[in-house]
């Protein structure tokens, strides 16, 4: 352990060499620390365990803490799973649902955010009031209205009987567990989509559309390209949780066969004990999300800077 | 021309209106229904308090396990306020000073946990805490860690921002009158991040309050079982309206919470002479300005 300790302390003595006063390093230094031990370490822990050994009597995992002699053995097999083997299917449906959910939130989200920044008027604050309140309710509540409502004699399903639909809604429906991922995160998407549109400089728009730009042209032209970066930026923020999603699906819809990424994690962890498997899809999941994530920082990094200039 | 853009704007007003039906009457009627006189969740009975307070045995007041519940959570969000709040505006003062190579770090490391899946921040405390750290419990100490380590990052981000606005003349004018570094800090900067203080306060209470996935992965079971935990556990089973009075308690919770936030926010914004009130204490907890 000396070393690491080492590297450690010279880092953050650094800190102060940047020639920035001891105080404001002093500041940082209690949370950086609290950061490294419980987010940046267990991370590497994540790893350890992943690439680790199975004990061959209790069957637990054991994690190798030297990164010299991980064993990838376990690692290419859930790899393999993933790409072609039983795991597969999780991970097209995770990639299909999320997908699907994300177009449909902007489908709906998007003229919305649209509204409220450009036509709300009077009402504005009260709509935006309206909108933020979703945002306060408790997720598993506003799951559990749903599936009140979606259960067999829930007051949907017998609305829907009137028209001779008699449907099984909680009972492995894809579609159940889609629409409750885009009613469960759509919130998260309007507000930075609205943040994005109330920010834009609407006379260009109005400028093309004085210069004979029919709106559809004008929307096109001007207004998506002004606010694409926020558009993607949104978009990643929904993205990334509902990758991780397991609960929506657990109480929507609890079968098998609309099990995402996340109800594999969650049974690999905490149903059946087979911590390495569940480490290695949770490394699986970051190192998919890291591409988005970095990508999200380095756009809202340099929003900052242009905000801070 | 102008005729078509109405004809837009009504449909658009429409879908809007839509929306906000959608969001909101679903959740309205699990709260009627925590009102229902019988066992069922979906077919109304008549009207009675037996789920919230009259049952002896079931209503969400005298039954021991959702008292415990309501308890280890609220014991939990208020653990976490202590600890994180000092960090975060440490924190957040610290990583907007510090320059160069090491800045980058902080801030890359203080962003990070904002927007990576709650479930890999989990997965990867549990193994921490099972396999690394094993001097720490699974249970409260573990729940209270990882809420913290979770929720760090939204106080760093809301204080940052205050300090954004406030910028460094103050600081600087305090400075140039003979103060000392530290006595300007004391003195002239924190009283001024008050606002940013009390929306992390309410923003903090609210997530862990609402906590689903840190908690349930780091809890030890019923000694640890917190309100969304016994919530998440009974939505499928066969659970009486008791369990819609327990979800509306926890959504009036943090509502209350919300709303004293404000009304704190914007009576600060009022006595200290910045304009803006109730438009401003929103955009001070939602991070969005309107």
């Amino acid at each position: 352990m000396a070393r690491p300790m080492d590297t450690l302390y010279r880092w953050l003595t650094q800190i102060k060499l940047n020639k920035s006063p001891r105080l404001w390093a002093g500041f940082a230094i209690p949370g950086t620390v609290w950061l490294i031990v419980l987010f940046a370490i267990p991370f590497y822990a994540v790893a350890c365990v992943a690439f680790g050994t199975i004990d061959p009597v209790f069957r637990d995992a054991v994690p190798q803490w030297n990164p010299l002699s991980w064993n990838f053995v376990q690692a290419q097999q859930i790899f393999t799973s993933l790409a072609t083997g039983p795991l597969q299917g999780v991970a097209i449906r995770t990639v299909v649902y999320v997908v699907c959910a994300m177009s449909l939130s902007f489908v709906i989200g998007f003229p919305i955010a649209y509204f409220l920044a450009r036509h709300a008027g009077k009402r504005k604050i009260l709509l935006l009031v309206l909108i933020i309140v979703p945002f306060w309710v408790n997720y598993l509540m506003r799951m559990l209205a749903w599936v009140n409502l979606l259960s067999v004699d829930g007051l949907f399903t017998r609305f829907m009987r009137i028209f001779g639909v008699n449907y099984n809604w909680l009972d492995g429906s894809p579609i159940t567990v889609i629409l409750g991922l885009v009613y469960g995160y759509i919130p998260f998407l309007i507000l930075p989509l609205y943040a994005t549109l109330e920010r834009l400089d609407w006379r260009l728009v109005d400028a093309a559309r004085d210069l004979g730009a029919n709106s559809r042209q004008a929307f096109r032209l001007v207004t998506l390209p002004m606010s694409k970066a926020g558009l993607v930026a949104a978009g990643i923020l929904i993205a990334l949780p509902m990758f991780g999603d397991y609960y929506t699906n657990d109480l929507l819809s609890r079968s098998p066969s609309t099990e995402m990424i996340g109800n594999q994690i969650d049974f690999f962890l905490n149903a059946s004990s087979q911590p390495q498997n569940g480490a290695l899809l949770v490394l699986a999941l970051s190192l998919f999300l890291l591409l988005f994530m970095s990508f999200y920082l380095r756009s809202t990094r340099q929003q900052t800077r242009q905000v801070t200039r | 021309m102008a005729h078509a853009t109405n004809h837009r704007n009504l449909s658009l007003k429409f879908l809007i209106w839509g929306y906000i039906i959608w969001s909101l009457v679903p959740v309205l009627i699990a709260v009627i229904y925590s009102f229902n006189d019988g066992r069922s969740r979906t077919v109304w009975q008549g009207f009675s308090l037996r789920w919230w307070i009259t049952d002896p045995y079931a209503s969400i007041f005298r039954n021991d396990e959702t008292r415990n519940a309501i308890s280890n959570s609220l014991v939990l969000a208020f653990a976490t306020i202590l600890v994180v709040t000092p960090l975060g505006i440490a924190l957040a003062i610290g990583s907007q000073r510090i320059r160069g190579r090491s800045a980058n770090f902080v801030q890359g490391l203080t962003s990070t946990p904002l927007i990576t899946p709650e479930i890999v921040v989990g997965a990867a405390l549990l193994l921490t805490f099972t396999r690394l750290f094993t001097a720490v419990p699974l249970g409260f100490v573990a729940q209270l860690l990882g809420n913290v380590t979770f929720s760090l990052a939204s106080v760093v981000v809301i204080v940052r921002a205050r300090l954004v606005s406030i910028g460094a003349s103050f600081e600087e004018a305090a400075r140039d009158l003979g103060a000392t570094r530290w006595q300007a800090l004391r003195f002239v900067l924190l009283p001024m991040l008050w606002p940013s203080v009390m929306a992390s306060l309410v923003v903090v209470f609210a997530t862990v309050i609402d906590d689903f996935v840190i908690t349930s992965f780091l809890s030890a079971g019923v000694s640890s079982e917190t309100v969304p935990l016994r919530i998440y556990s009974s939505v499928r089973g066969g659970a009486t309206p008791a369990l819609n009075a327990l979800a509306t308690l926890l959504v009036l919770t943090s509502f209350a919470v919300l709303i004293i936030g404000l009304f704190g926010l914007s009576t600060w914004r009022k006595r200290h002479g910045e304009r803006g009130g109730l438009r401003a204490a929103l955009a001070d907890v939602t991070q969005i300005n309107s």
